[in-house]
């Protein structure tokens, strides 16, 4: 079972721009390994991370075999008023999981 | 040795010498070749500018672990509806695939500024671009030596 991470920070303004930190769970194996049998161990990668807000999309990341195990990154929004973060990992099998969280300037 | 004997030996190396030199520059270098596909898929023709100004890739020049290198990736643009980054791409040319990660942006994201973990096969030039809405590509590079790089084959 895949399990995600974001992080906020713990207060911001509206208008503010924050920085959405995000890491989910995943071997992101690269398809050029071998295994303990010989034989290379198939590629299996999270393949794209998209991020709406309040049902717009508002960041979209191309993953690759590069990216390392656990996929970590940030990046910006520009929270104009109160509504739901959603983000959305899938991989290249087609398997999706979501972690949403409610956005509320102050 | 008779001088026979030696002529014999080394005729072979004389003949096949220059012609196997000959292969090896003639063999086109991979790397090269998968990178100026990655830039043309990106550029889609475009003109890319080197701007160190414009973009930037923020990473240590030298990584221990090539496993798990972070690396932030910033570009100068006000990110407005008339003027903003719409993709960010980062290129490590040297690993068996070079693209590492493709983003992509808008007016929403209030900054154009972008962080990763990726995996480094070897020492190399990293490359990122950005294009912006008005239809200019920057480039920025980055060289990073690496001690102990990403095992590929285990």
């Amino acid at each position: 079972m895949n399990r995600a991470v974001v992080r906020l920070p713990e207060t911001f303004k509206l208008g503010e721009v924050i920085e959405v930190t995000a890491m989910a769970s995943h071997p992101m194996e690269t398809g050029y390994r071998t295994g303990d049998d010989g034989r290379i161990v198939p590629r299996h990668i999270l393949s794209e991370l998209r991020c709406d807000f309040d049902g717009q999309l508002v960041f979209r990341m191309e993953l690759s075999p590069a990216i390392t195990a656990n996929p970590w990154v940030a990046f910006p929004l520009r929270v104009d008023r109160a509504g739901l973060l959603s983000l959305t990992w899938t991989d290249d099998r087609g398997q999706a999981f979501r972690e949403q969280i409610p956005l509320q300037p102050r | 040795m008779s001088r026979r004997r030696w002529m014999l030996q080394t005729a072979p190396l004389l003949v096949l010498g220059p012609l196997a030199h000959r292969s090896v520059i003639a063999q086109p270098d991979a790397a090269a070749v998968r990178l100026n596909a990655a830039l043309q898929a990106f550029s889609q023709g475009r003109p890319i500018t080197a701007a160190q100004d414009r973009l930037s890739i923020e990473i240590d020049a030298l990584v221990e672990n090539g496993n798990s290198v972070p690396v932030r990736i910033r570009a100068v643009s006000p990110m407005t509806p008339e003027d903003h980054v719409q993709r960010m791409l980062l290129l490590a040319p040297r690993n068996p695939q070079p693209q590492v990660a493709l983003f992509h942006l808008g007016p929403y994201s209030g900054r154009a500024e972008v962080a990763t973990r990726f995996r480094m096969a070897e020492s190399q030039t990293l490359i990122a671009l950005a294009a912006h809405s008005d239809g200019r590509i920057f480039r920025a590079q980055a060289e990073v030596i690496v001690t102990l790089a990403a095992c590929l084959e285990n």
